[in-house]
Order: structure tokens, then C-alpha cells, then sequence
């Protein structure tokens, strides 16, 4: 699904991402950790076609594509979906209109119709009852005003409504409230199949107790350092990075 | 007629720098260029107008002459050359007409690429169309049924003729000749434009319509409408544009009065989309309009504006709440891109007791554009217990461009409650991104936030109208952002 083979990237000339190796396959569900401001974000950004990057070297294959001259919303029409750590704020515009702009624009881009407003109600049901969000929320302004929890909800809600190939979640977990992280954890399980591929972003492993991954990798200073299975971000739990970054020396 | 082929249009269209540009190839006679007495007096005459009208014609041109262009609005253009325009235009072949059928199918091609065909009109929205091709109005539809309710909607050439002693009784009572430079000169040789009365306590069925179009080259085009809403009725009207793109500079001066008697309510609207110049800032309409109402005791103006077009706009719809608990509300969006200067807003008068005002005004600036909002809020000395809310929003596209905010207040009155509010923002590169990743192009992701910026605006125009204005917010951005 994903191949990344050295990735390289620079933003005002800082070096932010030094040689970056990752493969992701379709129905995988991929954990990515490492302290604050070892490129996490930056790397979910580049993948989704942030033009303020400089990619220096390096190759990001979808699908065995390369995609890397691809606009962010030919990258998203194929099926790249991220969820934000800083959802913004787009006053005066319903969520219900901008899902539904989302969706249009995605299937006029496949030269499809736009959705049938019956189809598009009867998913917008659906999927909001799976994510436990009142209806009347849909109808607010997009993420003004919301909650830190609110807003990384209507995130996952936004990704059930699209039903992305492969979906990146940058700290969804930040901000959740025990109940909403059960919800919304349950809400991504359910949208997972054989066909698609998770990247999560997080700092903590209660999120994978919920949403067990198949590879946990460590980001660190801008690179992999070390990989290994679910049992890998338990004992970052307990041990924190120093002994990482020790045997990095 | 000068040439102008159907490939020019072709190209026009292709560029999409002005979507529903074109022209109509209907025969005019059109006037020698100039204006003196006697143009005045042949314009009154060829419309077979009573003499009271062509004596108020003139009274208006010699208060005219004596006049300066004003100058005090933020935006530089070259003054027209008054003595270079004709005066008058009219489609030669002025068909009688029945019913659509016998409309020149030509025109009626006209409305199909402005996406406005009447029949679909008639069976979607339930309008009435009076439509004013330069300057004369060539078709009026559900007359019959306005008929029925004693309404009368019609070209204000046919009201002279037919009902001249509502039309002297009201003409000029709200904006009288002597108001300003292009009021008076509105005044002196207007050609044409509606009237509309609605009698006591009826409510009007309907949305009253109008779409006015500028086409033939370099002629001015001089519209004049007045709605009476009589004691404890309502009407709701609206006014839409669009003119063929040209290079030669086109100046429109129109004026509208507008009068709500007692527990009478009119609502206003009005999307405009004249051609705005090329992205060089060549050619484009001047659009200087005088827009007025009167609210007696318990009445209510709205006026709903959606200004994406001109060149130049200097355009302020009023209110004077002369009568006691009058409500005077302004609701405007005015859209400027490449070199596109506006100078536009309201002036709420209160003069009665208890009198309240609300103006939301949004300013969308994009490319070179400059952007002005200008508002007074008038509270007189017997004005007890008045009451203004004003909110002025600008949104900046790219750094080039320009907004500015003009607020007046003169309170008399120590009672009055006068809240203004103001936010400058811009399209944030973040927002942008976040569409971008949802599958939502650049283009569209600003159609999208200039909606929900607008929203406010857009939600107090009817329905059908607000699905062409978000079109026309959409168009008229259209690349502005690189
Ligand atoms: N636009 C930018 N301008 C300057 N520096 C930037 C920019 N974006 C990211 N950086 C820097 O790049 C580094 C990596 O940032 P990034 O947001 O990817 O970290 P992260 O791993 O997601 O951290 P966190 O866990 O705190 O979210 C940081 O040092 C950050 O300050
Ligand atoms: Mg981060």
C-alpha cells in the first residue's frame, strides 16, 4: 500500500526527516511513537502533500505509484486520509456541508455523479451512530467552537464518511475522554479491512490497547530507529526513550 | 452596432474571466451621444410621457448641470465623459406580448444562457419576471395573477402612461432630484425600470423579480424603480444583473425608492454581477447607485445586496426610519477581485421613537481589489430609544489587496444603543490544507470558506437567488489565488 524508502525533508533549511524507511500492506495497522519533535507530524503532512516541505531525497510510493507530484487532493481522491492533531476551524460551514463537499469533489474527481442526497443522508445516519455523534452536531460550524475531544471525533467521523485506503491518524487520541476514546477506537476497528492500511501517531499505549497494531515503529530524530510488534510500545510505556536513544550511541 | 461575433463571445466564455457575458443581437435605435435640453425633452417625448414628467425631467438636468461629480469615495477611476454617452436605447422591434411564446426567441436564448429561463421560473419558484433589456422592458409575465390582488408590477414607462397619479404622487419623495450628481441625473433621463404597488393589507404572492441588463455599447443605462408598499402589506423584490463584457467603460446610474407605509414590510434584493474589467482592470461598468427607503410607523426595509460585479461601485441602500418602532435592516456581501474598487454600505436614519437597525456587512477582497465599507448610523434628537447593531467583516485574499472600514455615528439622542462591531481575516494556508486533504481543490476550498464567511448574508436572500449568488461568489473569485 505504502512504501517509503529514504525520505529526506527540510522546512526553512532545518533538516526534519533524515532517511526515513516504512512499508505499510493493505489490512496492517501500523503504530508510530517517539518524543515531541521527532518528525511524526511532519512525516503524516508530507505523506498527505504539505507543500511546505522541502522533500530532499527519498521516494513515496501508493500503491506502487509514486506519488510525490501529486497535489494533497489528488493524494487524498486516492484514498489518503489524514486525521489532524490541529483540526482547523472553517466558520460557516456545517459539517454536513463540508463532508458533503468532500465527498462530491472526491467522486467528480473519478468522474462519478455527486452523491444522491438520499445515499448521502442515509450514510451520514450510519456513520454518526457509530460514532456516537449527535446529529445536531453535524450541523454546527466546522470544528468552531468544538472541544479538543469534539474535534478529533468529527475527524474519524469525517474518515468513516470517506472510507479511506489508507488513513493516518496523528494523535487522535490526544484529548479524548476514556468513554470517546473507547467510541471512537471501536469506530476505526469497524472501518478496518483486509483492503485498507492505519498508521497511528501516539504517544500512548492505551490507545493500542483498543486498536492492537501489527508493527510498532520508533521515530526518532527524524528517522526509524527501531520496529518491532505490539509488545514494543509496552515496554515504551514502561520504559520511556532514554534506553532507546542509549543504544543509538 | 459594433461587431461583435459570436466567436468573441466564445472566446469570453472560454476565459471564464466573465462567465455570463454576452450579447444580445437585438436591434436599437439609439440616441446621438450628448446630453443637453433637448435630449431630455426627445427621451420624454419618444416614451409619450405626460408633460408634469418631462418638466420634472428637466428641473432635474438643470439641478444636474449645476452639479460636481462627487469625489469623496475611496476609488479612483476615469470620470466618464457625460457628453459622450446616448442617452437612450430601445429595442426596436418591441414585441406585444401575450405570453413567452411570442417573446424573440433571441432573447429568450439570452435568459437560457444566463441560466434564467422563464418557463423554468414560472414552474420552480413562482416568479414573476418583468425584464428590462436596455432600458425597455420587453416582457411581463403573471401580471393576471398579481392583477387579481390589486398589485400592480410593471415597467415604470407603462405606470406613467397608466397609473401617473401613483407615480407623481411618489417619484423623487424619497431621493428627490436634487440628492446627488447621479440621482439627478438618474432623474433627468432615466429610461426605464419598474414600478411596483401593492395595496392595503395584501400580501404579495410572490417574489417580484426583475433582471436589468446592460447591451448596447456605450449607453448608459439610467434605471429608475419605485416600490410603494401601502398600509400593512408585503412584498418582497428582487433584482438581478449581468452585462455582456466589453472594454469601453459602462456607467450605470440607478436609483430605487422604496416606500413602507405603516405595519408595511419590503424586502430588497439584489445580486449583482456586472462586468468587473479584465484582470488588467480594463473596462468594466461604473455602477453609482442611489438605493432609498422610507419606513413609516411599524414598517420594515430589508435590503439583501450580493455585489460581485463593476468595475467601480458606489452604492449605499438607506433607510430613513422616519415613523415610530420602524426596523431598517442591511445585509450585504460585496465581492472584490483583480481591480475591482467598492465603496459600499448603508445609511440607517432614525428619526422615530424606538426605531432599530442591524447591518451586517461582509467584504470578500481578493487580487488588487480595494474594498470599502461606508455606514452612517443617524440618530436624531426626538429619536428616543434607538437601537444599531452593526457588524462589518472583511476577508483578504493574498496581500495586494485592500479593506477599509468607514463607520459614522451621529447620536442626538443620548437614549440611543449603538454597538459596532468589526473583524479583518484571511484564508489561512492551514484551512486551505485541511480541504486540500479532504479531496476538496483549492478552488473550491475558497468557494467553500467564502460561503461559510458570507453565510449570515446568503441565508436572508430567498432560495432560488441564493443558489445563483453562491454561483457568482464562486465565479467572481475564480482565480484568485494562484
Ligand atoms: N512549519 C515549520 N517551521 C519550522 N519548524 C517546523 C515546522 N513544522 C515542524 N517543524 C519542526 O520540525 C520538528 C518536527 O515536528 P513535528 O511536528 O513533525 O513533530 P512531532 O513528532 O509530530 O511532535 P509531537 O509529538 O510534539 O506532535 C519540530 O522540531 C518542529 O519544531
Ligand atoms: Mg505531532
Amino acid at each position: 500500500m505504502l512504501k517509503i524508502e529514504n525520505l529526506q525533508a527540510s522546512i526553512d533549511d532545518k533538516s526534519i526527516l533524515k532517511g526515513l524507511n516504512l512499508e505499510v500492506k493493505a489490512g496492517e495497522v501500523h503504530a508510530i511513537m517517539g518524543p515531541n519533535g521527532a518528525g511524526k507530524s511532519t512525516l503524516a503532512n508530507i505523506i498527505a502533500g504539505k507543500e511546505d516541505y522541502e522533500v530532499t531525497a527519498g521516494t513515496i510510493e501508493l500503491n506502487g505509484e509514486d506519488i510525490s507530484e501529486l497535489a494533497p487532493e489528488e493524494r487524498a481522491h486516492n484514498g489518503v486520509f489524514l486525521s489532524f492533531q490541529y483540526p482547523v476551524e472553517i466558520p460557516g460551514v456545517s459539517v454536513t456541508n463540508f463532508i458533503k463537499t468532500a465527498i462530491n469533489e472526491t467522486r467528480k474527481a473519478k468522474g462519478l455523479e455527486d452523491m444522491p442526497a438520499k445515499d448521502m443522508l442515509k450514510m451520514i445516519r450510519e456513520k454518526s451512530e457509530l460514532l456516537e455523534i449527535d446529529r445536531k452536531f453535524l450541523s454546527r460550524s466546522l470544528n468552531e467552537g468544538f472541544s479538543g475531544g469534539e474535534k478529533k471525533r468529527n475527524e474519524i467521523f469525517q474518515m468513516a464518511m470517506l472510507e479511506p485506503k489508507l488513513a493516518i491518524l496523528d494523535e487522535t487520541d490526544s484529548g479524548l475522554d476514556i468513554d470517546a476514546l473507547r467510541i471512537v477506537a471501536n469506530g476505526v476497528n469497524k472501518l478496518k479491512s483486509k483492503d485498507n492500511a492505519v498508521i497511528v501517531i501516539t504517544h500512548y499505549q492505551r490507545l493500542l490497547d483498543y486498536i492492537v497494531p501489527d508493527f510498532v515503529h520508533v521515530l526518532y530524530d527524524g528517522k526509524i530507529v527501531k520496529s518491532g510488534d505490539a509488545s514494543l510500545a509496552l515496554e515504551l510505556e514502561a520504559k520511556g526513550y532514554d534506553w532507546i536513544k542509549k543504544e543509538l550511541v | 452596432m459594433s461587431k461583435y461575433t459570436e466567436e468573441d463571445l466564445e472566446k469570453e466564455l472560454e476565459t471564464q474571466e466573465y462567465k455570463y457575458g454576452f450579447y444580445t443581437d437585438i436591434e436599437s435605435d439609439t440616441f446621438p451621444v450628448g446630453l443637453n435640453e433637448d435630449v431630455v425633452r426627445a427621451i420624454s417625448k419618444k416614451k409619450n410621457e405626460p408633460e408634469w414628467m418631462t418638466e420634472w425631467r428637466l428641473e432635474a438636468f438643470r439641478v444636474w448641470e449645476k452639479m460636481e461629480e462627487p469625489e469623496w469615495a475611496n476609488v479612483h477611476y476615469e470620470k466618464p465623459k457625460f457628453q459622450d454617452i446616448a442617452y437612450y436605447s430601445a429595442p426596436k422591434k418591441k414585441p406585444k406580448l401575450n405570453s413567452l411564446d411570442e417573446v424573440d426567441p433571441e432573447l429568450l436564448d439570452t435568459f437560457k444562457r444566463l441560466g434564467i429561463s422563464i418557463d423554468e421560473q414560472k414552474k420552480l419558484a413562482n416568479v414573476a419576471v418583468d425584464i428590462v433589456m436596455d432600458s425597455v422592458s420587453v416582457a411581463t409575465t403573471f401580471k393576471k395573477t398579481l392583477g387579481e390582488k390589486g398589485i400592480i408590477f410593471m415597467p415604470i414607462s407603462e405606470a406613467i402612461q397608466e397609473h401617473p397619479e401613483l407615480v407623481r404622487k411618489y417619484l423623487g419623495t424619497v431621493v428627490p432630484t436634487t440628492d446627488n450628481f447621479y440621482a439627478a441625473l438618474n432623474s433627468a433621463v432615466f429610461s426605464d425600470g419598474s414600478f411596483c404597488y401593492i395595496p392595503k393589507g395584501v400580501r404579495c404572492p410572490m417574489e417580484l423579480s426583475t433582471y436589468f441588463r446592460i447591451n448596447e455599447g456605450g449607453t448608459g443605462q439610467f434605471e429608475r424603480t419605485l416600490v410603494v408598499a401601502d398600509k400593512g402589506s408585503y412584498v418582497s423584490y428582487l433584482e438581478g444583473c449581468t452585462a455582456p463584457s466589453r472594454d469601453e467603460n459602462q456607467l450605470h446610474a440607478a436609483v430605487v425608492e422604496l416606500i413602507a407605509m405603516d405595519d408595511a414590510e419590503i424586502k430588497y434584493s439584489t445580486v449583482q454581477n456586472w462586468y468587473p474589467g479584465n484582470k488588467e482592470g480594463k473596462g468594466g461598468v461604473y455602477n453609482f447607485v442611489t438605493k432609498r427607503g422610507l419606513c413609516e410607523n411599524n414598517a420594515k426595509i430589508s435590503w439583501t445586496q450580493v455585489e460581485t460585479g463593476s468595475a467601480v461601485t458606489w452604492k449605499y441602500p438607506s433607510c430613513i426610519l422616519k415613523g415610530n418602532n420602524s426596523v431598517g435592516e442591511f445585509y450585504s456581501i460585496a465581492v472584490t477581485n483583480n481591480h475591482q474598487q467598492a465603496d459600499t454600505g448603508t445609511k440607517m436614519i432614525h428619526l422615530g421613537k424606538n426605531t432599530r437597525s442591524t447591518i451586517i456587512s461582509k467584504g470578500i477582497s481578493a487580487g488588487h481589489s480595494q474594498n470599502s465599507y461606508r455606514g452612517l448610523v443617524h440618530v436624531g434628537a426626538r429619536a428616543e430609544n434607538a437601537r444599531n447593531f452593526s457588524q462589518c467583516d472583511s476577508l483578504l485574499m493574498g496581500n495586494a489587496c485592500g479593506a477599509h472600514t468607514f463607520p459614522y455615528i451621529e447620536a442626538k439622542n443620548k437614549s440611543a444603543q449603538i454597538e459596532h462591531e468589526a473583524t479583518t481575516s484571511k484564508i489561512g494556508e492551514d484551512q486551505l490544507f485541511y480541504c486540500n486533504q479532504r479531496g476538496i481543490d483549492t478552488e473550491k476550498a475558497i468557494a467553500l470558506i467564502v460561503n461559510g464567511f458570507s453565510k449570515e448574508v446568503l441565508n436572508k436572500l430567498p432560495m432560488e437567488f441564493a443558489v445563483e449568488a453562491q454561483k457568482l461568489l464562486e465565479i467572481s473569485l475564480e482565480g484568485s489565488v494562484g
